[in-house]
C-alpha cells in the first residue's frame, strides 16, 4: 500500500505533482544511553527522488539516516522510539527481518569501506549472502551490471581480481555504491558520501547519484550546501535533533521559511 | 672511600651542579636582555650531566681495569715454575693469592706487620681463624704476592677516589662556566637522553646475543663428542648417566624428544585454538560492554596463573581423572577394568597446556579482531549480513594474518613450555602415536640433564645446550615467520 501525499509546499515554488511516499518517519526519537539525539522527527521520503539531510554537525542527521535501515541496532545502548515505515510497513515491528530490511534499504558510508577482497568479491558479497545469483554466470552478470550502474565498470573491467582497497578514493566510493546496488535495494542511504573525496571524484559521484534516482530512492546526508542544491529534489534541515524545515530544494535554497535555515545555508553558522 | 660512597659523592656534586646551573641560567635571563635559548631546568640538567657522566664513566672503567692490572702486577712476583698442581691453572693461583690478600686485610695491624716473615704453613691457620679458608696447595711465594696486591689495590682505590671526584667537580665547573644566554642546553640534553636510550637497547641486544653465543659454544663442545647427525637424526635417547666418565658415551637422539614436543604442542593447540578463538570472537563481536568488562579481566587472571600450578593441576587432578575414567569406560565396554590412559600421558599434558594457552590465544586474537575497523563491520551489516556472516566473511579474513601470527606465537610458547610437561608428560623418551601413552619433550630432558651432579665436560650435561639451541632455533623460526606475516599484511586496512 502506498500513500500519496502532496509534497507541494506553500508558496510560489509549489510542485504540481503528487509523489508516492517510500519511507515515512513519525515522531522518531533516538536515545544513546541517557542522551537524546533526536526529539520527534517527522519526515516523508518520496520515491525515486533524492532527499538531502542538511544541518550543523551533531544535529542528528546520521542518527536519523541510520534509523532508516536499523543500523542503530548495532550501536550499543542506542534506543529508537516512534515509527518508521517502508512502503507503509513498520520497519521496527518485531516481525520484521532486519537482514532483509537492510537488503532493501542499502547504505553507503562516509569513508569508503571496501572489504579487503577483490573488486569482484566486494560486489558479489551481497548477492552471495542473500543467495541472489542462480549460478556463476548469473553472479558475474549481477556484478557487471552493478559496476556499470555505479559508473565504475569501464575503469576496472580488466582488474576485477585485484583488491578493492587498491582503488583511488573516488573509485572506492563508487565500488561501495556498486556493492550496495548489487543486492537490488529500493532505497540507498548515503552518509556524506563525498566528504572524503577530492572535487573531481565528488563530481563523478554526484553525477552518479543523479542517474541513480531513476531507479532508486536516495537519502543523502551532506555537509555541502552546493551538493544538496545540485543533487537533491527535497531537503530537510536538521537542528539540535529536530527538523526545522523541509521542502523542495529550490525553495529551501532560494526562499527558506525558517531563519535558522537561512543562516545555515548562507554560512552564518554550521 | 668505598665505591658506593664515591657514587654518592658524585651524585651529590651532580645535584649541586643542577641547582647552581639552574640558578645561574635564571639569573642571566633576569639580568640580560634577550631570551634564554633553553629553559633554566635544561641548563640544570646540562650541569648535572657534565658533573655525573664523565665521573661515573671513569669509575666504571677503573673498576673494570684495576683488578686486571692488579693481577698482572701480582704475577710479576710469581716464580717461573708454579709447581706441579698450579702450573696448568695460573688462574687458580691468582684466586688463592687474592684470598690470602683478603685474609691479611682482616688482620690487626700488629700481626699484619709480621706477615711477610711467615711461611704459609703458619699463616694458613691464622687466616682460617679470620674466616678465610686457604687451600692446602697454597705456596710460600703467594705471601709477598698477596702483600703486593694489597699495596696495589690501596693505591688504586685512593687514585680512583681522587680522579673520579675530581672529574665530577671539574665537570660541574666546566658546565657552570659555559652557561650563557644562547647555550643550546636543550639540544645537548636531548643528545644525552638519546644516548641513554641507545645504550639501553644495546644492552638488551647484546645480552641476547651473549646468551645465544654461549649456548652455541657449549653446543659445539657437545658436537665434538657426539656427531651432529647422530644428535639430529638419532631415534634413541639413552644418555646413560651410569656410564658417565667411562668410554661408553650413550646415545643422544633428538627425534623422540622433538616428536614428543611437537605432539604435545599439537594436542595443546587443538584445545586452545578453537576455544580461544571462539571466545575472542564472542568477546569482540557479540558481548556487550558489561560482559566484556567482567570476562576480560577474568581471562587475564587465568593468563597470570604460574605454569607450575597448571603442572600440578595436571599431575594431581587431570591425570588421575583421565586414568580412572578410561578404566571405567574400558570396564563398561569389555568387562575388564584396566585403564588405557596412563596418568602421565600426551593427552594429559596437551590438555592442560591447551587450557593454559586459551587466555593467550583469546587475548591476542581479541586485540587483532578489535583492530579490524568498525567501518568494515558496518559495511557488511549494512548490506544485510548477519553477525556471524560478517565474522566469517569479513572480519576473520581481514584479521587472518594477525591471527595466524598469533597462533605461531602460541605454538612457540607451547614448544618452550616446561613445567607442565615436566609434571604431566613423563620422562620416557618414546616414539608413539598413541596419545594415551607417555612421551617426553625437549624441555623435560633439559631439566633432567641439568639436575643432580653436573660435569660440564661430559656430553650428558652438555647435551642440554644442544637441546636448548634446538628449541631456540625452532621458536626463532616461528617468531620470524609470525613477524613476517604481520609486516606483510599490515597496510591492508588503508
Ligand atoms: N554511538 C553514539 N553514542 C553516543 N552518542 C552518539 C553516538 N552517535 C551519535 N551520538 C550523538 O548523537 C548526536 C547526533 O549525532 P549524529 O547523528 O552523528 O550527528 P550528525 O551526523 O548530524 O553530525 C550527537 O550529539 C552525537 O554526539
Ligand atoms: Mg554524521
Amino acid at each position: 500500500m502506498m500513500e500519496n501525499v502532496s509534497f507541494a509546499s506553500t508558496g510560489a515554488h509549489a510542485r504540481p505533482v503528487d509523489l508516492p511516499v517510500k519511507m515515512h518517519g513519525r515522531k522518531v526519537e533516538v536515545f544513546y544511553g541517557q542522551k537524546q539525539a533526536l526529539h520527534g522527527v517527522d519526515l516523508e521520503i518520496p520515491e525515486r527522488q533524492v532527499t538531502a539531510l542538511i544541518g550543523p554537525s551533531g544535529c542528528g542527521k546520521s542518527t536519523f539516516l541510520r534509523c532508516l535501515n536499523r543500523m542503530n541496532d548495532t550501536v550499543e545502548g542506542a534506543r529508537v522510539v516512534g515509527d518508521i515505515t517502508l512502503d507503509g510497513e513498520d520497519i521496527y515491528n518485531k516481525n520484521i527481518d532486519v537482514v532483509e530490511l537492510r537488503a532493501r534499504v542499502g547504505m553507503v558510508f562516509q569513508k569508503p569501506n571496501p572489504f579487503p577482497k577483490s573488486i569482484f568479491e566486494n560486489v558479489a558479497y551481497g548477492p552471495k549472502i542473500h543467495g541472489l545469483a542462480k549460478n556463476k554466470a548469473h553472479l558475474r552478470e549481477i556484478v557487471e551490471t552493478s559496476l556499470k550502474r555505479a559508473g565504475l565498470f569501464e575503469e576496472v573491467k580488466d582488474r576485477l581480481d585485484e583488491p578493492g582497497t587498491g582503488l583511488s578514493g573516488g573509485q572506492q566510493q563508487r565500488l561501495c555504491i556498486a556493492r550496495a546496488i548489487a543486492v537490488s535495494p529500493e532505497v540507498i542511504l548515503m552518509d556524506e558520501p563525498c566528504s572524503a573525496l577530492d572535487p573531481i571524484a565528488t563530481a563523478t559521484v554526484e553525477e552518479l547519484i543523479d542517474e541513480l534516482k531513476q531507479n532508486y530512492t536516495i537519502v543523502i546526508v551532506t555537509h555541502s550546501m552546493q551538493q544538496a542544491a545540485r543533487v537533491s529534489q527535497r531537503t530537510a534541515m536538521f537542528h539540535l535533533g529536530r527538523i526545522v524545515e523541509v521542502g523542495p530544494t529550490e525553495k529551501m535554497f532560494s526562499n527558506p521559511d525558517d531563519k535558522r535555515t537561512q543562516d545555515y545555508i548562507t554560512g552564518r553558522f554550521g | 672511600m668505598s665505591t658506593s660512597a664515591i657514587i654518592l659523592a658524585v651524585l651529590a656534586i651532580a645535584i649541586a651542579a643542577y641547582a647552581l646551573a639552574r640558578r645561574k641560567a635564571a639569573g642571566i635571563a633576569a639580568a640580560e636582555t634577550g631570551k634564554l635559548h633553553s629553559m633554566p631546568s635544561y641548563h640544570g640538567a646540562y650541569g648535572l650531566f657534565w658533573a655525573a657522566l664523565p665521573a661515573l664513566l671513569a669509575l666504571c672503567a677503573w673498576l673494570i681495569l684495576s683488578p686486571i692490572l692488579a693481577t698482572q702486577d701480582m704475577r710479576s712476583l710469581y716464580p717461573d715454575d708454579l709447581g706441579p698442581q698450579l702450573s696448568a691453572f695460573p688462574g687458580v693461583a691468582d684466586d688463592m693469592t687474592r684470598a690470602i690478600a683478603e685474609g691479611i686485610r682482616r688482620m690487626p695491624d700488629a700481626v699484619r706487620a709480621t706477615v711477610h716473615q711467615m711461611p704459609i704453613a703458619e699463616l694458613s691457620p691464622l687466616l682460617a681463624g679470620l674466616g678465610v679458608p686457604v687451600a692446602s696447595a697454597a705456596q710460600d711465594w703467594m705471601i709477598p704476592a698477596a702483600l703486593q696486591r694489597i699495596a696495589f689495590d690501596d693505591w688504586s682505590r685512593l687514585a680512583m677516589t681522587i680522579v673520579v671526584i675530581g672529574l665530577a667537580l671539574a665537570g660541574a665547573a666546566f658546565a657552570l662556566s659555559r652557561i650563557r644566554l644562547r647555550l643550546t642546553a636543550r639540544n645537548r640534553v636531548e643528545a644525552v637522553i638519546r644516548s641513554f636510550l641507545v645504550l639501553a637497547s644495546t644492552i638488551a641486544v647484546l645480552t641476547t646475543a651473549g646468551i645465544v653465543f654461549s649456548m652455541l659454544f657449549e653446543a659445539m663442545e657437545f658436537f665434538h663428542m657426539v656427531p651432529i647427525t647422530d644428535f639430529l637424526f638419532g631415534t634413541v635417547w639413552d644418555p646413560r648417566f651410569a656410564a658417565a666418565g667411562t668410554n661408553a658415551s650413550g646415545q643422544f637422539g633428538l627425534v623422540p624428544l622433538l616428536a614428543g614436543t611437537l605432539y604435545i604442542a599439537f594436542v595443546a593447540m587443538l584445545v586452545a585454538v578453537p576455544i580461544g578463538l571462539f571466545a575472542a570472537v564472542y568477546m569482540a563481536e557479540y558481548a556487550n560492554n558489561r560482559v566484556r568488562s567482567v570476562v576480560k579481566p577474568l581471562l587475564e587472571v587465568l593468563a597470570g596463573i604460574p605454569t607450575i600450578v597448571y603442572g600440578f593441576f595436571a599431575l594431581i587432578t587431570v591425570g588421575p581423572f583421565l586414568r580412572d575414567i578410561s578404566a571405567d569406560i574400558n570396564g563398561l565396554l569389555t568387562g575388564t577394568y584396566g585403564s588405557f590412559i596412563q596418568a602421565q600421558s600426551i593427552l594429559t599434558a596437551g590438555l592442560v597446556m591447551g587450557i593454559m594457552l586459551i587466555p593467550f590465544v583469546s587475548s591476542l586474537s581479541d586485540d587483532i579482531i578489535t583492530a579490524v575497523p568498525r567501518s568494515l563491520r558496518d559495511g557488511s551489516l549494512g548490506l544485510g549480513a548477519t553477525r556471524s556472516e560478517t565474522v566469517k566473511r569479513v572480519i576473520l579474513p581481514a584479521a587472518l594474518p594477525g591471527i595466524v601470527s598469533a597462533l605461531l606465537l602460541t605454538m612457540s610458547r607451547a614448544i618452550g613450555e616446561t613445567m607442565i610437561v615436566v609434571l604431566a608428560a613423563g620422562i620416557a623418551a618414546n616414539i608413539t602415536i598413541n596419545p594415551f601413552e607417555a612421551m617426553t619433550t625437549v624441555t623435560v630432558k633439559i631439566v633432567s640433564q641439568l639436575t643432580g651432579d653436573l660435569d660440564f665436560t661430559s656430553p650428558q650435561s652438555l647435551v642440554a645446550f644442544a637441546l636448548g639451541l634446538t628449541l631456540f632455533a625452532i621458536t626463532l623460526i616461528l617468531n620470524v615467520v609470525a613477524l613476517y606475516i604481520v609486516r606483510k599484511y599490515r597496510e591492508q586496512y588503508d
